[in-house]
């Protein structure tokens, strides 16, 4: 595992995502009210690519004709055939024993830091006033 | 569940050296409600603004959309104009047949076809407009690509006559019908559509879905979509049963029906259901000589999409045993969200023989198109 600087923070701000490539591997950058998720940016259905995916919320009933919504903007939907995952930890809603999309911690990091390693920042220019955020692969 | 997980960037990039893929069910869309106006009379181009069509059923074709996502279709399938699914050749080849290998793409116009149209004169108006909007847009720009003949079949007449018209067009690989016509598609006055097709050397495409103004379940009006999606498969099995009993395929020998999208795993056990009852009921239609199972095993092909995935995945190819390999034809439905990915759909170890003929060969010969090395 090694720290790759992906984007600056002013990149990805709250409500967005971002695609990111790390040692060849597509990640899945979101931004959630400040806090960042990474997701391999592939279902692991049928190869849907997730960082298309709609946020939305959680609906479960305990029995008919009754419903309750939670985690609102914390679920994501697969653009393909809408298996939902959870954004923060990729785990499946469905199957959540079996199936799930492999995350990467995500964490902001200071320039002051970044400079001083020992991450890894091939694609993006870092300079000691900015944040960014770091991709743990 | 045992899922394979495949790079399938690096795969793409090989995309000269993969296994051709015919894609049997592709749906082309139009980018804007003006997109039939060149292939259509001045007079019908008013009659839609003026009056609009006038359609069998509120709900053209089962649910409202947007049908699980938007346009029902793929959240990346939407071209870089903001235009429809599926309305954007170059888009089309650079996200589906390009990077896929796909070498034959068959064109299903499912849309706004006209098929649908009460006002017959102005449907079959529709129709002839989508059949010349499909060459001029897709197949004469992509020879990749082959077009499904739009044919108004509630209209008898007009339906053959489309088929003639036609005829021998090499844009043109099957005509295309839906299911939930408005009567069984078995029926007499279908025939002449069945005969003129045959006499074309057109397979007959029946697309789910449909307009004739019943629901897709056998059971009445469903509250949800999943009961529709899972109900295509019944309303297919009734126009399937209805052609059988009909005597469609012992009238015209050389009739090719191809289901799409209407699901395979149901038919071998239907099919164990019509022979042994056949067997006691016979008397009642003498028309029949074989055992419905052996005009299906004949006459009938189906397009995979979308796959079944039972658990253990295996079992999928004991349907394919059932049905027999010759008969599968893989298909996408690009752009539509329950979209097959070709290197995912069959997640089962296949020999090489039995891979190509699903993945092509089996499709090339169904639709006469040239075999790839």
């Amino acid at each position: 595992m090694s720290k790759h600087v992906v984007a600056s923070v002013a990149e990805v701000p709250p409500g967005s995502r971002k695609l990111v490539n790390v040692k060849g591997r597509p990640i899945a950058i979101f931004n959630i009210d400040g806090a960042y998720y990474g997701l391999l940016n592939r279902c692991p259905h049928q190869g849907g690519s997730l960082v298309h995916g709609v946020l939305t919320g959680l609906v479960e009933s305990d029995e008919p004709g009754k419903y309750c919504y939670s985690r609102e903007g914390e679920i994501l939907r697969c653009p393909w055939h809408g298996w939902e995952f959870d954004v923060k930890t990729g785990q499946s809603y469905c199957e959540p024993d079996k199936i799930k999309v492999k995350n990467y911690p995500v964490e902001v990091s200071p320039g002051r830091r970044v400079v001083e390693g020992p991450y890894i920042a091939e694609t993006v220019p870092v300079t000691v006033e900015e944040e960014y955020v770091v991709v743990e692969a | 569940m045992n899922v394979q997980v495949r790079d399938t960037r690096t795969t793409r990039s090989e995309a000269a050296s993969r296994l051709a893929i015919a894609d049997c069910d592709i749906h082309p869309a139009h980018k804007s409600k003006r997109d039939l106006d060149p292939y259509l009379e001045q007079r019908w181009i008013d009659e839609l603004r003026t009056f609009g069509p006038r359609r069998r059923v509120g709900v053209q074709s089962g649910p409202a959309y947007p049908k699980s996502q938007p346009n029902a279709a793929r959240r990346d399938a939407f071209p870089e104009d903001g235009n429809a699914p599926g309305s954007d050749l170059d888009f089309m080849r650079r996200q589906l047949l390009d990077p896929y290998n796909i070498q034959l793409g068959v064109l299903n116009a499912t849309g706004e076809n006209g098929q649908h149209f009460q006002n017959r004169d102005l449907g079959n108006a529709h129709c002839r407009a989508t059949n010349h909007w499909q060459i001029e847009t897709f197949t004469k720009n992509e020879p990749r690509l082959k077009a499904s003949l739009v044919v108004p079949y509630e209209d008898t007449q007009a339906g053959v006559a489309e088929i003639e018209h036609w005829a021998g067009d090499p844009n043109f690989v099957q005509i295309i019908l839906q299911s939930r016509s408005a009567d069984p598609l078995g029926n007499r006055r279908y025939w002449p559509i069945y005969e003129a097709a045959a006499a074309a050397g057109l397979p007959v495409g029946v697309h789910a879905f449909g307009f004739g103004g019943h629901p897709p379940t056998g059971s009445g009006w469903a509250s949800y979509y999943i009961e529709d999606m899972v109900g295509h498969a019944q309303s297919c099995q009734g126009l399937l049963i209805s052609m059988l009993m009909e005597g469609v395929f012992e009238r015209i020998p050389k009739m090719k029906l191809v289901l799409i999208e209407a699901g395979f795993g149901w038919l071998p056990p239907l099919a164990w259901r019509l022979d042994k009852l056949w067997k006691r009921l016979r008397a009642e239609t003498p028309h029949l000589k074989r055992l419905p199972s052996e005009y299906i095993r004949d006459h009938v092909w189906l397009t995979t999409q979308p796959m079944e995935e039972p658990e253990p995945r295996e079992h999928v190819l004991d349907t394919f045993d059932w049905v027999g390999w010759d008969r599968m034809l893989f298909a996408t439905d690009y752009p539509h969200w329950d979209f097959d990915d070709p290197d995912q759909a069959l997640q089962v170890r296949v020999d090489e023989p039995r891979r190509r003929a699903f993945f092509y060969g089996n499709a090339a010969a169904l639709y006469g198109v040239a075999a790839v090395a």
